[in-house]
């Protein structure tokens, strides 16, 4: 609970000094911000919470722990590549210290929704981590694209909540019970609650943003703001991932024979469509976008190989996707930001104006697309391992087929970036402070989590305690 | 105790190479950090095979130097490295390879310092590659070699270079993928003993892997390796890289980089797989076989120097897959020999090419004409390198070949016979390509007056050309302490094909 906490009482802060700071220093608040939720990043690192509040609502343990120290770091990267952004767009249109509240709060119903311990609790913690994002979606009130993103966000996130509801609902008709531990013990595979755990799978999907659930997705990045788009697919659907893997390794482990089936062929769909769809994209934000369906798919990998090397394999991979995408989410932000480009075409020439930042991309795409020696390769060589491990070799193989697929258009953007002069490339530029911090710590990120493997046993021991 | 490092420093030193690459600014100072690093690279390559010799006097294990240390404990991964006989001449062919490469891109004007950086940066993959035991690091180095060619073909090439850079890289990676799965499944059953799951080679050696998991695995795992290793039909990267690539590039392509399936499929699937290896074999030689045929032939049509020599090069690379798959220990000796010697020849031949297109701008043979009597040196070296190509005793070729055709006799089985006197064919068809590209290239007059005044070769030129010249004609000449090396290693994969 001392998370939540901590970062409530950041939030209530927030809204007290946006009281008092005169509006010509309003810059401060960013400052501030990225100030007190660097402590409460740092502070989440000692001292583990492990306890059961609320008669079994809320539950906390070391592994969920640290998944929401993940998620900090996360969102403190994050806050860090858009501190600029802010400074510059925002503040001026005397929003700033909204963006933080927003962002915390859906943050904070994250935190609420992984330590759920009954259906009450992860669907409060649902709806509140997804409503701020759709105003932030719809930040840039002056852009028309940007409200059209807020509006798809809302509507079908909306339908998605509802959806499942539903599912929860028919669990509850079959089982007696929202509480976790009771309806593991109740659930057998009789119809309806089949039909609950799809509806509720769907719901949970949206977010992660799995085929056939993955409509929105493009459309919503490219017209928020990056650090939204960045948000959303980092954060949210990092959390979205882990609150599945705990769903299903948990209450519905009993209908694992089940759900492995539809997990499988919702991998292999993913995969292909995400990578096929990324391949034609000229915007960065929608290659992104697609690209982050694909992960996702890959992801699904590792919870269909549910075991402890499962459960660690995912943390591991969502662990090394956050560092990987926000690190190329960070360079579109500052081009975007510097010069207001965003297609692949305007990165050709890049390395030769801007040698720090195509690397710094080079390296985000490298791990994205699972090249070692960084470290989204390792991120993926466990996740197949995990699925070999089970004996889905097939999967496997049509895994790695996508990792083929998915080289050639990370290398489009490399070769814009590296191979052609380009016409008009992008002038040399200096990013400011924050975001050069941003960057940094995902480039050291992206090289040594793969590397320096204490992590991943850590990481193992955690999750050997939480199945 | 510094005995005991001698092989990892065949990563640090690379690595720092690169490090201290990275600041420097400007031609002059990145081909002298690279020339220093590779020279020391070259130095330590000469000294393991004398202390490798020393040390397998009173060492019987399969593999020496070895060090072992845990790294990811929960999928029992190991940073395992050793060398046997076969590794370290391959480790020294491809030290010399990178020192001529360096030489021959002596004056790279275009971002030099990346140039080096992705070079070295590729050489640390392939020394990786040879040197390790476990292979889930065999496997990050594997594709630690294959990425930085994107890079060096890309930017650097010629031709239609984003092509051929993207061609290559997809090929050889989608081969990797595919070798992935193959690994994950040696991997799973490597507790087929009840020992626990492992990735280190010579652990899995001991174990019987199940008669069909092997025959599953067996062709997954092969063909992921022998696609870099231009097997027919997965050959089609190798025209185009070559022909795009930068001169160094294609050195160190087509001298070291296609090394490694080779290297792969003996130390992998063979060595692990045997079983598999004895059931597929037939279907392997088959291809393999089709690829020294073809390869010869589609090098007669060709009138582009650097595709007459990357067909020749699948043509040669074919013949070692083709005597890895004979399963006994002449041919085995045969196609090690045979990597060594293509790797010397073919990075000669490349720089070579390099050279001429240099001078004239063309690389179309029916354009040129004469060049023996304007670039004596080259030419000169050209004609060695056809003959030692084309199996003449004396250079290393013939010396490789020989052992390869007599191992590959050895079989009593008419089809293995069929297949090797098919083989035997091809050299007659190297001899046609070869002769002819001699007697347009290099004879006859001077077709062009332009080609009068051809800048005579450098003494940079000239150092690269002589590190690969001498160790082809001493191979040649006293191939003994070479096959003597190799035939020690052979015996432990003899294992399980007997």
């Amino acid at each position: 609970m001392r998370q939540e906490i901590a970062l409530l009482a950041i939030i209530m802060l927030l809204v007290i000094a946006e009281i008092f700071i005169p509006k010509d220093r309003k810059v401060s608040i960013i400052h501030l911000t990225i100030f007190l939720f660097g402590i409460h990043t740092i502070v989440g690192f000692f001292h583990m919470d492990e306890n059961n509040l609320f008669g079994g609502m809320f539950r906390t343990n070391h592994l969920i722990h640290f998944f929401k120290n993940i998620l900090n770091i996360g969102v403190l990267i994050l806050l860090l590549q858009s501190a600029d952004w802010i400074q510059e767009k925002i503040l001026n249109q005397n929003k700033g210290s909204e963006f933080f509240i927003l962002m915390f709060s859906s943050l904070l119903g994250i935190y609420f929704m992984i330590s759920a311990g009954d259906f009450l609790m992860f669907y409060l913690g649902l709806e509140l981590s997804t409503l701020p994002v759709a105003a932030l979606a719809a930040y840039e009130t002056m852009k028309r694209i940007s409200s059209e993103s807020g509006i798809k966000l809302i509507l079908s996130s909306a339908l998605a909540s509802g959806v499942s509801l539903f599912g929860i609902s028919m669990l509850y008709a079959t089982t007696g019970s929202i509480y976790f531990n009771e309806i593991v013990q109740m659930i057998s595979s009789t119809n309806l609650t089949l039909l609950g755990m799809v509806l509720l799978f769907a719901g949970i999907s949206f977010k992660i943003s799995l085929v056939p659930f993955h409509f929105w997705t493009a459309d919503v990045y490219e017209g928020a703001p990056i650090s939204i788009a960045s948000y959303l697919s980092v954060i949210s659907k990092g959390a979205a991932v882990f609150i599945l893997m705990i769903l299903l390794f948990t209450v519905l482990r009993p209908l694992a024979h089940i759900w492995e089936n539809m997990i499988y062929m919702i991998a292999i769909a993913t995969m292909f469509i995400g990578n096929l769809f990324a391949l034609r994209q000229q915007n960065m934000k929608r290659f992104l976008a697609f690209s982050s369906i694909a992960q996702a798919g890959f992801i699904l990998l590792g919870l269909i190989g549910q075991s402890t090397t499962g459960t660690a394999t995912v943390v591991y991979f969502v662990l090394i996707y956050i560092f990987s995408n926000l690190a190329a989410f960070g360079v579109v932000q500052a081009i975007s930001l510097q010069t207001g480009k965003e297609n692949i075409k305007d990165y050709e020439g890049l390395y030769r104006t801007n040698p720090n930042l195509s690397l710094v991309l080079m390296l985000a795409l490298f791990s994205l697309a699972g090249i070692p020696p960084v470290a989204g390769f390792f991120g993926k060589f466990f996740l197949f391992t995990a699925a070999a491990s089970k004996g889905f070799f097939l999967l496997v193989f049509l895994a790695v087929v996508n990792v083929t697929i998915s080289l050639y258009y990370y290398l489009l953007v490399i070769r814009a970036m590296f191979l052609r002069k380009g016409d008009n490339p992008i002038p040399f530029f200096k990013n400011k402070i924050y975001m050069r911090i941003g960057l940094v710590i995902t480039v050291l990120g992206i090289l040594l989590l793969g590397i320096y493997s204490p992590l991943y046993d850590y990481i193992y021991e955690l999750s050997s305690t939480f199945n | 105790m510094i005995n005991m490092d001698i092989l990892s420093l065949f990563i640090v030193v690379p690595a720092l190479t690169v490090l201290v690459l990275i600041f420097t600014k400007n031609l002059k100072q990145a081909r002298i950090v690279a020339l220093a690093g590779s020279l020391v690279q070259l130095g330590m390559a000469i000294n393991l095979i004398f202390s490798y010799i020393k040390e397998r006097a009173m060492n019987d294990a399969i593999m020496v130097f070895t060090k072992d240390v845990v790294w990811f404990k929960n999928f029992n991964i190991h940073y395992n490295i050793g060398v046997d006989g076969i590794s370290v001449a391959l480790l020294l062919l491809t030290a010399i390879i990178v020192l001529a490469g360096v030489f021959i891109s002596w004056k790279m004007e275009d971002l030099p310092k990346e140039f080096f950086i992705s070079l070295i940066v590729l050489s640390i993959g392939v020394y990786g590659f040879f040197i390790s035991i476990d292979l889930f690091t065999m496997f990050v180095f594997f594709e630690i070699a294959v990425i930085p060619m994107y890079l060096l073909i890309g930017i650097w090439g010629t031709g239609p270079r984003e092509f051929s850079a993207m061609k290559l890289t997809l090929m050889l990676m989608g081969a990797s993928a595919i070798l992935l799965v193959g690994i994950l499944g040696i991997y799973f059953n490597s507790n087929a003993d009840g020992g626990a799951l492992t990735f280190n080679i010579l652990e899995i050696a001991k174990v019987n892997i199940p008669s069909d998991v092997q025959k599953l695995f067996f062709p997954i795992t092969f063909i992921g390796f022998a696609v870099i290793g231009a097997l027919f039909p997965f050959h089609t990267w190798s025209p185009d890289g070559h022909a795009s690539a930068p001169t160094a590039v294609s050195m160190l392509h087509a001298g070291v980089l296609m090394k490694l399936g080779g290297y792969g499929v003996f130390r992998v699937a063979i060595f692990l797989l045997p079983e598999g290896a004895l059931h597929w074999s037939w279907f392997f030689i088959i291809l393999s076989a089709f690829g020294v045929i073809y390869g010869a032939f589609a090098a007669i049509k060709q009138t582009d120097l650097k595709y007459i020599n990357a067909y020749s090069s699948v043509s040669h690379l074919g013949l070692v897959l083709f005597a890895l798959l004979m399963l006994n220990k002449t041919a085995w000796n045969g196609a090690i020999l045979q990597s060594l010697s293509h790797g010397l020849m073919t990075a000669l031949f490349f720089a070579l090419i390099g050279m001429i297109y240099g001078r004239t701008h063309t690389r179309d043979v029916t354009k040129l004409g004469g060049l023996l009597k304007v670039i004596p040196f080259i030419s000169a070296v050209y004609v060695i390198a056809g003959l030692a190509s084309l199996g003449l005793p004396g250079f290393s070729g013939f010396v490789a070949e020989m052992n390869i055709f007599v191992g590959a006799f050895q079989n009593d089985d008419i089809f293995y016979r069929v297949a090797t006197i098919l083989a035997v064919s091809a050299i007659v068809v190297t001899a046609v390509y070869i002769l002819r590209v001699v007697g347009i290239m290099l004879m006859g007059p001077v077709k062009n007056e332009a080609y009068l005044t051809l800048e005579k070769v450098r003494w940079y030129e000239k150092i690269g050309i002589v590190l690969l010249l001498l160790p082809i004609i001493s191979i040649g000449v006293a191939p003994l302490w070479l096959s003597e090396l190799i035939l020690k290693s052979l015996d432990p994969f003899l294992r399980g094909v007997l």
